[in-house]
C-alpha cells in the first residue's frame, strides 16, 4: 500500500499544498498534515512495524527521503514566503529622495571678510603676522609720525574725519597700526594691517567707510627689488593668474622714499590688457623708521598699502563699491 | 593740471608721438590721466567773411548768407546761427568736410537745398568743431583771420592736452617749464627753456620794496610800467595757451600774469599803479587790520597772514591772493608787477584757511623754484610791451631768507640696496645731472646739490628716487621673498576671527559690514548712550556719531531687506566698538552681534517651524563660544525686553548681552515681530588654551532624575549654580531636561526635572553614595529653594 507510487502521489499532493500556502500558519498545518503525529507520512512509519525487516529497511528510507523532501519543501517555501514580505514592507517605506534635505539655512562671510581671509592666508604663507591697531587716532599717528605735517598740501590727499572737540581722527589708512606694532617689536618684521579706515569721500567709487590691507617689512638690506616680487607673488597667488605682470612707477606718499604706486597688468572683458592701481608702496623713509625706533643706516623696509574691497571687486567682479554696504542679503548670498 | 602737448614741443625737443610722451610722463611720476585731442577730427573747414546776410525767403529763423571761403567763388550757404552777421570771419565747412558727431557717427557737408534755397557749406560754431560745449552761435573769428586758410592752421587745431594729476612733492612740475625739463631728463633730449631776456627801462619810476618778514618772503622783485593799454586784445595764441590749461582769458594783464606763471610756474601778480601809495612792504596781518580780496572777499586780521602792504596798509595776501582796491582794470594804464618767492610753510594751510582756492597759493604751497622770480618778471615785462605797450621803470628786488640748497652725501652702495639691483656709479651720477644736480665726486660717495626748482630732495633716499626715476622703475627687477623671520607662534585652541566668522556661518548666520558711524538717535535708543563721540565733520547729519554698539546696525538691515522681499534673517557682524574716553584710545573694543528674526528653520515640506526664541539665539551664542562656558543671569538693556535678556558672562565678567529687542524699537521699526539679538567682546571667545587629559573613567555611570515643582519666577540659571557648587568630584552633571507648566502643576509653580550624573573615576560608586548625593540636592531644592518633590 505505501508502495512508489503512494509516495509519488503524497509528495506531489504535499509540494501542491506547500505552494498553496499563502502564510507561516498555513505551512504549519500542511506540515501536521503530512510530518504531523497523524501525518501521512507519520501514518506510513507506524504501519512499518508489520513488516519483515528486510522491507523494513527499504520502507524506512523511502519514508525518511520522502520527509526530508516535504520538509526542504516548506522550508524553501517559508524563505520565500519572508522574501517577498520584506519585498513588500521595502516598497512600502520607499520615500522620495528628491524632496529637498532637512537642513538649516546656512549663513556666509561678507564677501570682503572672504576676500581679506584670502590675503591674510596668502601673506602668511610668506612669514607676515597680522596687526591690528585702532580705528580712531591720534593726528599724531595718523598723520605726523608719516611725515604729513600739519597744512602741508600731502594732508589734502586724504579728506578727514575729525573727532570733534579733540584732535583724533578717524584713521585714513592703516599705516599707524605699522608704528604702533613697530614700537613694540624688533626688526625683522613682517606684519600685515588690514582693516576698516574712513574718508570724506561718498560717491560711485568712494565710500566714507572702506578697508584696507597694509603690509611691512623690515629687515637688513630689504629694496624695492623684494617689494616687486612679494606683490608680484601675491597678486598671481590671489587672482590665481600666473601670467599677471606688476608694473612699478614713481609716486608720492610722505612715509615712503622712493613712492611707488603699483599697477597690475588686467585684462578687461575685450581681451585687451590694462594697468590698473593696486597698491602704493615704497621703501620706508628714514625718518618714518626713526620713529618706529628703527636704525635706517642698519635696516630698511617696504610698506604698502592695497584697497580690500577694490581687490575683493576685481576677484568676485563686482561693479559697484556700494554693494558691499547696502547688505543686501541677495548680494551677500552670492559670495557663500 | 593740463598740458597742450604742442606747447610743450616748444620746450623740449622730442619727437615722441602722444601716446609715447603720456607713457614717459605717467612712468616718470607725473602720471597723465586723461589724452584729450582740443578739437574734433573734422576737416576742410577754412576761415571764411560773411560777405551778406539776407533773410531767409520761407523760414524765420534761417538766414541766407553769402561768404567768402577763399574758394574763388561766393558761396551761398544759408545758417541758422542768431549770431551771423556781415563782416564776420567764420569757421565754414566745405562740401565735402566731415564732421564727428556725437556717438560716432559723421556729418557730411553736402550741397543742399534747405526750405527751397541753396546751401553751398555750413558755417560751424565752437561746439561743432569740438572746441566746447558751447553752441550759442557761430564762433566769431578775429578780423584779421587769413580768409581761406584751414582752421586747423589758424587756431593751431592740431594740438593734445593731456591732464596730469600730479603729486604734492612736485610742485617744480605746475608749469611748462617744470614739464618740459621731466621730460628732457627722462628722454634725454634738449630743453628749450623760454626766453626771459632783460627788458631794459625807459623810464625811472619805480617802487621801493620792504620785507619784514624775510623767512615768509626769501625775495620780492617788482617793476612798474607806465602808459599801458589795458584794453589791448589778448593774442590769440596766448587766449589758446590758456584755454588749453584750463583758464579763461580776462584782460590782457591778468592773462600775461597767468600765462608766465603757467610758462614758469612763478605766480605773479598786477596792482594797478595809480591805486597803490608808497612803498610795498610785505609783513604779517596786524590785529585791526583787514582786506578785500579779489574775490569780493573780506579777510579779517588771522595771526601769520602774509600780507602785501603799501602806506594805507594791507593791499593783498602775499602767496594767496591780490586785493580788491589795487586790482588792474579796464581804464589802468600804470602797473606795478609783483613776482616773489613765498616759503612754503608760510602759504601752506592759509586759502583753506581761508576757504578760498588759489593757483598761486597751490603753487607756493608746494614749493615755487626760489630762484625764478626776476626771470619772470622780465618775461611779463617783454610781454606787456609787446600786447599792451608802455614805457617799464626799472625792476626793485628785495630780499629775505631764501631757502638755499644743501649738498646731500649719495652713496651708490646705499642706492643699489634699496633699489635691490646693480646700478653703475657713473650711471647714478648722470642721472642726476640731468635732473640739473650739482654732483661731486668724493671717497664712497657722491656730493648733491639740488637745484632752485626741486623742493623734495633733502635726504639720500630722495635721490635714491631720483635715480630710479630717471633710469626707468621698469629696471627694478622682481626678488623672490627671501624668508628669515621666525615661526609665527600662536596659542593652543586660539582662534582667529575666520574661525569665528564661519562658526557664525555654520549657524547659519550671514555676515554684514555697516557704517561704524550712525545717527544720534540709535545710540540713545540701542545702547542708552547720551553721549557717543561725535564727528566734526560728518558725511551727513544722521551719520554724525561712533556706535557702541552693532545692534542697531543689524536691526535696520533685517528691515531693508524685510522689505526687499526677505522673511526670515540670521545676520552677523564683527566691528569695533567706540566708547567715550578722553584719555586713551583703548576703549574701543571689537564686537560680534548676531540677530535671528523669523522661522527657526527655513520653510520646508517637512515640518512646521516655529519662529526664533531667546533659546535659539542663546544656544547660537554658546556654539560659537565654543569651548568657552557662558553663563548667563538675568538682565536688562536699553536694545531689549526686559523680561527676556541676559547678560552674559565668562570667566565671571560681563561680556555682553543676549535679549529679544525691546518692544517699543519692534514698533519703531515696524517689525511684525521681535527679533532675538546678542552682542559680545570677541576678545575671549578668540583666547584659546591647551586642553589638558583628566583621566577615562571605566567604571560604571549612574544617572538619577529628579522631578521637582518651584515657584514660578526661580531662575533655573540660580538654582543649578547654587547645586553645582557643593557636590562631591564623582558628579559629573546636574542638568535640567524638562520644564512643565500647567495642568497638574499648581498655578505660581513651576516643574523643573534634574538629571544627575554621577561615576567615579577608579571604583563602582555604592547605592549609598549615590543616595545620599541625591537626597542632599533634594534637601537643597526643598530647604533654598521651596521646591516641592513630584512623584
Amino acid at each position: 500500500m505505501f508502495d512508489e507510487a503512494w509516495r509519488k502521489k503524497v509528495l506531489e499532493e504535499a509540494i501542491a499544498a506547500i505552494a498553496s500556502a499563502g502564510t507561516e500558519h498555513d505551512l504549519a498545518n500542511v506540515k501536521a498534515q503530512y510530518l504531523g503525529k497523524e501525518g501521512r507520512v507519520t501514518e506510513g512509519m507506524k504501519a512499518m512495524g508489520k513488516l519483515a525487516p528486510e522491507e523494513k529497511k527499504a520502507q524506512g528510507q523511502m519514508l525518511n527521503g520522502l520527509k526530508v523532501e516535504i520538509e526542504q519543501a516548506i522550508a524553501r517555501r517559508i524563505e520565500s514566503l519572508k522574501n517577498a514580505e520584506l519585498e513588500s514592507r521595502l516598497t512600502a517605506e520607499a520615500v522620495d529622495v528628491t524632496l529637498p534635505g532637512r537642513r538649516q539655512s546656512i549663513g556666509g562671510l561678507h564677501p570682503i571678510a572672504r576676500a581679506q581671509e584670502h590675503v591674510e592666508a596668502l601673506f602668511a604663507s610668506m612669514g607676515f603676522s597680522v596687526a591690528d591697531g585702532p580705528e580712531i587716532e591720534d593726528d599724531e599717528l595718523n598723520f605726523t609720525a608719516l611725515r604729513m605735517f600739519p597744512n602741508h598740501p600731502s594732508r589734502s590727499m586724504q579728506d578727514t574725519f575729525y573727532v570733534e572737540g579733540s584732535s583724533r581722527v578717524l584713521r585714513t589708512h592703516t599705516s599707524p597700526v605699522q608704528i604702533r606694532h613697530m614700537q613694540s617689536h624688533k626688526p625683522p618684521v613682517r606684519i600685515i594691517c588690514p582693516g576698516r579706515v574712513y574718508r570724506v569721500d561718498h560717491d560711485a567709487t568712494h565710500s566714507p567707510m572702506f578697508h584696507q590691507v597694509e603690509g611691512l617689512w623690515v629687515d637688513e638690506g630689504i629694496s624695492l627689488a623684494d617689494l616687486k616680487g612679494t606683490i608680484t607673488q601675491f597678486c598671481r597667488a590671489f587672482f590665481e593668474r600666473d601670467d599677471i605682470g606688476v608694473r612699478f612707477r614713481p609716486s608720492y606718499f610722505p612715509f615712503v622714499e622712493p613712492g611707488v604706486e603699483i599697477d597690475m597688468e588686467w585684462e578687461n572683458k575685450g581681451g585687451e590688457i590694462k594697468y590698473l592701481e593696486i597698491a602704493g608702496a615704497g621703501v620706508v623713509h628714514p625718518d618714518v623708521l626713526r620713529n618706529m625706533g628703527v636704525d635706517p643706516e642698519k635696516y630698511s623696509g617696504f610698506a604698502f598699502g592695497m584697497g580690500l574691497d577694490r581687490l575683493a571687486m576685481l576677484k568676485y567682479g563686482v561693479n559697484d563699491l556700494r554693494l558691499f554696504f547696502e547688505n543686501d542679503l541677495k548680494f551677500l548670498r552670492q559670495f557663500r | 593740471m593740463k598740458v597742450s602737448v604742442n606747447w610743450l614741443r616748444e620746450l623740449v625737443d622730442t619727437k615722441l608721438g602722444v601716446d609715447e610722451l603720456a607713457r614717459v610722463l605717467t612712468m616718470g611720476g607725473l602720471e597723465v590721466e586723461e589724452i584729450t585731442p582740443v578739437a574734433a577730427m573734422f576737416d576742410r573747414i577754412v576761415v571764411a567773411h560773411v560777405k551778406s546776410v539776407a533773410p531767409h525767403p520761407n523760414a524765420d529763423k534761417l538766414r541766407v548768407t553769402e561768404v567768402d571761403a577763399g574758394t574763388g567763388s561766393t558761396l551761398q550757404i544759408v545758417c541758422g546761427a542768431p549770431n551771423v552777421a556781415a563782416g564776420q570771419r567764420v569757421p565754414c565747412a566745405l562740401i565735402g568736410a566731415k564732421l564727428p558727431l556725437e556717438g560716432g557717427k559723421v556729418l557730411e557737408i553736402k550741397a543742399a537745398k534747405l526750405r527751397g534755397v541753396d546751401s553751398n557749406g555750413m558755417l560751424c560754431s565752437a561746439r561743432e568743431l569740438g572746441l566746447s560745449q558751447d553752441h550759442a552761435g557761430l564762433l566769431v573769428l578775429p578780423e584779421d583771420a587769413p580768409v581761406g586758410q584751414d582752421i586747423r592752421k589758424y587756431l593751431d587745431l592740431d594740438d593734445t592736452y593731456l591732464t596730469l594729476k600730479l603729486t604734492p612733492n612736485r610742485g617744480d612740475a605746475l608749469s611748462m617749464l617744470g614739464i618740459a625739463r621731466d621730460v628732457a631728463a627722462l628722454t634725454g633730449s634738449a630743453l628749450r627753456a623760454p626766453k626771459a631776456d632783460p627788458v631794459a627801462s625807459t623810464i625811472g619810476d619805480a617802487r621801493v620794496v620792504r620785507i619784514t618778514e624775510g623767512k615768509a618772503c626769501g625775495a620780492y622783485s617788482g617793476r612798474v610800467i607806465k602808459g599801458l593799454d589795458a584794453q589791448a586784445a589778448t593774442p590769440g595764441w596766448m587766449v589758446r595757451r590758456l584755454e588749453r590749461a584750463g583758464l579763461r582769458s580776462i584782460r590782457p594783464l591778468v592773462d600775461i600774469t597767468n600765462y608766465v606763471m603757467l610758462e614758469r610756474g612763478q605766480p605773479m601778480h598786477a596792482f594797478d599803479d595809480a591805486k597803490l601809495k608808497g612803498a610795498i612792504g610785505v609783513r604779517f596781518m596786524k590785529a585791526g587790520e583787514r582786506v578785500k580780496l579779489l574775490n569780493d572777499q573780506d579777510v579779517e586780521f588771522r595771526p601769520k597772514l602774509l600780507a602785501i602792504t603799501d602806506e594805507s596798509g594791507p593791499i593783498a595776501l602775499g602767496g594767496v591772493m591780490g586785493g580788491h582796491a589795487t586790482m588792474v582794470g579796464d581804464a589802468t594804464t600804470d602797473v606795478f608787477f609783483e613776482a616773489a618767492f613765498f616759503d612754503p610753510e608760510a602759504v601752506q594751510g592759509k586759502a583753506k584757511e581761508l576757504q578760498l582756492t588759489s593757483d598761486a597759493a597751490y603753487r607756493y604751497e608746494r614749493g615755487v623754484d626760489f630762484a625764478g622770480a626776476r626771470a619772470a618778471l622780465e618775461r611779463a615785462t617783454q610781454l606787456t610791451l609787446e600786447i599792451c605797450g608802455g614805457q617799464a621803470g626799472p625792476v626793485t628786488e628785495a630780499l629775505g631768507t631764501l631757502p638755499g640748497r644743501s649738498a646731500v652725501r649719495v652713496r651708490p652702495d646705499r642706492v643699489r640696496t634699496l633699489l635691490g639691483y646693480a646700478v653703475a656709479d657713473d650711471e647714478i651720477a648722470a642721472f642726476l645731472e640731468r635732473l640739473s644736480c650739482i654732483v661731486k665726486r668724493e671717497p664712497g660717495a657722491f656730493v648733491v646739490t639740488p637745484p632752485t626748482w626741486r623742493f623734495d630732495l633733502a635726504i639720500e633716499a630722495d635721490f635714491v628716487e631720483e635715480v630710479a626715476r630717471v633710469h626707468g622703475y621698469d629696471h627694478v627687477p622682481s626678488a623672490p621673498p627671501r624668508s628669515s623671520v621666525p615661526m609665527l607662534a600662536r596659542h593652543d585652541g586660539e582662534r582667529d576671527r575666520f574661525a569665528l566668522r564661519h562658526a557664525a556661518a555654520a549657524l547659519g548666520y550671514q555676515e554684514v559690514v555697516n557704517y561704524s558711524f550712525v545717527p544720534e538717535a540709535w545710540e540713545r535708543d540701542f545702547a542708552g548712550n547720551e553721549k557717543p563721540v561725535r564727528l566734526a565733520n560728518p558725511i551727513a547729519s544722521n551719520m554724525n556719531v561712533m556706535r557702541t554698539s552693532l545692534v542697531a546696525g543689524l536691526v535696520t538691515t533685517l528691515v531693508s531687506n524685510l522689505n526687499r522681499g526677505e522673511d526670515r534673517a540670521r545676520l552677523f557682524e564683527i566691528g569695533r566698538c567706540f566708547e567715550r574716553d578722553e584719555a586713551s584710545l583703548a576703549a574701543q573694543p571689537e564686537r560680534l552681534a548676531g540677530l535671528a528674526f523669523g522661522l527657526r528653520d527655513p520653510e520646508q515640506w517637512a515640518e512646521k517651524s516655529p519662529r526664533v526664541d531667546f533659546f535659539d539665539a542663546k544656544g547660537d551664542l554658546e556654539a560659537l563660544a565654543g569651548p568657552l562656558a557662558l553663563s548667563f543671569e538675568a538682565s536688562t538693556h536699553p536694545a531689549c525686553h526686559p523680561g527676556r535678556c541676559a547678560a552674559v558672562k565668562a570667566a565671571g565678567k560681563t561680556i555682553g548681552f543676549v535679549g529679544e529687542l525691546h518692544p517699543r524699537l519692534q514698533q519703531a521699526f515696524e517689525l511684525p515681530y521681535p527679533p532675538v539679538v546678542f552682542e559680545v567682546l570677541t576678545a575671549p571667545l578668540l583666547a584659546g588654551a591647551a586642553p589638558r587629559f583628566s583621566g577615562l573613567s571605566r567604571m560604571p555611570a549612574v544617572r538619577r532624575d529628579l522631578a521637582v515643582t518651584v515657584p514660578e519666577n526661580l531662575a533655573v540659571g540660580a538654582i543649578l549654580g547654587a547645586v553645582r557648587g557643593r557636590l562631591p568630584p564623582f558628579v559629573r552633571e546636574v542638568e535640567v531636561f524638562d520644564q512643565y507648566r500647567g495642568k497638574g502643576v499648581e498655578p505660581g509653580r513651576k516643574s523643573l526635572a534634574f538629571r544627575i550624573l554621577m561615576q567615579d573615576t577608579d571604583r563602582t560608586l555604592t547605592d549609598s553614595e549615590v543616595e545620599v548625593v541625591v537626597a542632599s540636592i533634594r534637601d537643597q531644592l526643598v530647604q533654598q529653594f521651596q521646591a516641592q518633590l513630584r512623584t
